[in-house]
């Protein structure tokens, strides 16, 4: 990733430089990815913005009404106009549990994400800086794990973190289980981009430099060498984000995610599940488009921005 | 070769060794195993003597490799929930895993084989562009998705299909049972096949397009071309040949992912196979069955990974020469 010279004409200089950048250039003659981006944040908005526009308020017990379960949506017979899209089992607007579902949904996607990569990029730098038997280790622990699927992971260390947790607590941790499951399950890829671009950096005179001045190995690591392997990891993260979305759900909906009380798009999806067979489709295809729109759209922008800071693929 | 063959075996022996440390590190420490097994008016007095019995108190090296013989005979203990022992469970049930993880991954080659040569060599025709929108919308929803999909269309609305189960099974030999020789039995393999492959399916399509972009362009095609080779011989036996090396590989390792995601099409359409047993152990927290599952597909996984590294060694020729 081209590093932009630093410039000391303020902020509307920096501004004006940002927008002058190849990317920026990149984005807007690609039509679809546009597309993709307003998609992104109006769905990232409707999620996070769920308090205030959210027509009902799914956890205000007052407000919902077994009366009201499972209603259609408005285009069919027996709907009721309050509801657009229908209503789930215990009667909470469909539309409103999405935007909240969406949200959680998000922040657990994004919460692992970062986590992943913050695990990923420490471990990736100790491997890369310090190389010999904490290079081996690491990496052999990497290459054990890259046999299994990420999921398969995840599903393993949820099933033994409840065994540990157990019980009542389980909702009160399941947030933090799942965020724990996936950051460990997804940290290799980004370890190994890291170390791949650390070995290379710690060559160069900049590193050799500070290693001269007498600076301590840690500060090397994070403020010389980082910086100049995050482009990568930008790449990666953008595209792990869909990725940790769709596992986010998939675990939920296997019941071992985010509980009933605090539903994710994956647990909507559950719920309606079981009300498929007897007709009330919509409880479980309304969330599932959903999460197929964010996930559809999230992969887009990733595709492009890889595709856009690969410098073989520039024409 | 040997060589080689010599170090991989090796790796894979130490990954093994890992693995079942850590299923064994799952298997006593995570619940104590005694509580699970004994009622709750056991006494103190029963439950040391059951301790001693299994062996519990023996310094941890010798319960290890305790466990490590246990499992090379596959004897992975009971299961908590269901009071059996786990090798029954498993082998009961492996037959069904099987048999709709390899529809799906013939399902995935027969259809993505084809759509990834024609997108490959014809990159601007509209069914190019169509497959590759449509391998963004099946690599963006999520496979339980997909099933819920396929359950509504198919068996909630049309009732062409069956939505649950294996359908009717026939046995074979005293414990292998199939679904492949009875119209219900085909039947209710379609759709899970389908949920299952269809990820795999737009991987290998993908892969294809690269990798024949990517071989059309070489000189050999070109001095192919040049003698006056018809397209049909350029594209099938010069370029298809070599794409093969890499989809090989990532067939042969997205097998074991297909075992995995098993788990997820098994929940859905409750297919009564591996996956479907592990899902319930990680709810109820059935250690036993959780560490059984977690060695049998570190087996599964690493001797499709040493299989491939043979196989690729001994499609590419140019990995034999000039190297240690």
């Amino acid at each position: 990733m081209a590093q932009q010279p630093s410039r000391n004409d303020g902020v509307s200089g920096a501004v004006a430089a940002f927008l002058d950048h190849d990317l920026v250039h990149a984005f807007l003659r690609s039509r679809i990815t546009v597309i993709a981006a307003i998609f992104t944040l109006v769905l990232i908005g409707a999620a996070f913005l769920a308090p205030w526009i959210a027509p009902h308020d799914p956890f205000d017990l007052a407000s919902i009404s077994i009366m009201d379960a499972r209603v259609p949506p408005v285009w069919m017979e027996y709907a009721d106009p309050r509801f657009l899209i229908g209503t789930d089992d215990q009667g909470r607007d469909l539309l409103s549990g999405i935007m909240y579902g969406m949200r959680i949904s998000l922040i657990v996607g994004f919460c692992s994400v970062v986590a992943a990569a913050a695990i990923g990029i420490t471990l990736g730098l100790i491997a890369g800086y310090c190389g010999g038997k904490v290079d081996a280790l690491i990496m052999r622990i990497a290459d054990v794990q890259l046999t299994f699927p990420a999921i398969l992971i995840a599903l393993l260390i949820d099933g033994v973190a409840n065994g540990i947790v157990g019980g009542l607590d389980r909702e009160v941790y399941a947030f933090y289980i799942l965020i724990v499951a996936m950051a460990l399950s997804f940290w290799v890829q980004y370890a190994r981009t890291v170390r791949g671009s650390t070995m290379v950096e710690k060559n160069k005179e900049y590193v050799q430099a500070a290693r001269v001045i007498g600076l301590p190995a840690p500060v090397i690591m994070v403020r010389h060498i980082l910086p100049n392997v995050m482009g990568p990891v930008l790449v990666i993260a953008t595209i792990n984000l869909a990725l940790a979305i769709v596992t986010e759900s998939s675990l939920s909906f296997l019941g071992v995610g985010m509980p009933p009380t605090q539903p994710s798009l994956g647990t909507l999806i559950a719920i309606g599940n079981d009300f498929l067979y007897s007709g009330e489709w919509w409880i479980a295809i309304f969330p599932g488009l959903a999460l197929a729109l964010l996930v559809l759209n999230v992969n887009l922008l990733g595709d492009w921005l890889r595709d856009a800071l690969n410098p073989k693929l520039r024409g | 070769m040997i060589l080689f063959a010599a170090r991989r075996l090796f790796q894979a022996l130490i990954v093994m060794l890992v693995v079942s440390f850590l299923a064994f590190t799952m298997f006593r420490f995570v619940g104590d195993p005694i509580n699970q097994m004994v009622g709750i008016e056991t006494s103190l007095e029963d439950r040391a003597a059951l301790r001693e019995s299994l062996g519990l108190n023996d310094p941890m090296p010798l319960q290890f490799a305790r466990f490590v013989a246990g499992a090379l005979r596959f004897d992975f203990g009971t299961s908590y929930q269901f009071r059996q022992p786990v090798a029954d469970l498993f082998a009961k049930r492996i037959p069904a895993t099987l048999e709709l993880s390899l529809t799906s991954a013939l399902f995935a080659l027969v259809i993505g084989v084809p759509m990834g040569i024609h997108a490959g060599l014809k990159r601007e025709s509209a069914l190019s562009k169509l497959f590759m929108s449509l391998s963004l919308v099946g690599i963006s929803l999520p496979t339980f998705f997909i099933g819920i999909l396929l359950i509504f269309l198919f068996s909630v609305t049309l009732q062409w299909l069956p939505s649950f189960g294996r359908g009717d099974t026939v046995q074979i030999g005293s414990w292998w049972t199939t679904g492949f020789l009875t119209v219900s039995g085909l039947k209710a393999l379609i759709l899970p096949s389908i949920t299952l492959g269809l990820y795999q399916m737009t991987l290998i399509m993908r892969l294809i397009r690269a990798e024949m972009m990517e071989v059309i362009r070489s000189d050999y095609i070109k001095f192919a071309r040049a003698r006056g080779l018809p397209d049909r011989i350029v594209h099938f036996r010069h370029a298809l040949k070599n794409t093969l090396v890499p989809v090989v590989t990532i067939t042969g390792l997205q097998l074991g992912s297909i075992v995995a995601f098993a788990t997820i099409t098994e929940t859905v359409f409750q297919w009564p196979g591996m996956g479907l047993l592990f899902l319930h152990a990680v709810q109820n927290v059935d250690i036993p069955i959780m560490s059984a599952y977690l060695m049998l597909t570190a087996l599964l996984f690493v001797t499709i990974n040493f299989i491939v590294d043979l196989l690729y060694f001994l499609i590419d020729p140019r990995l034999r020469v000039g190297r240690p």
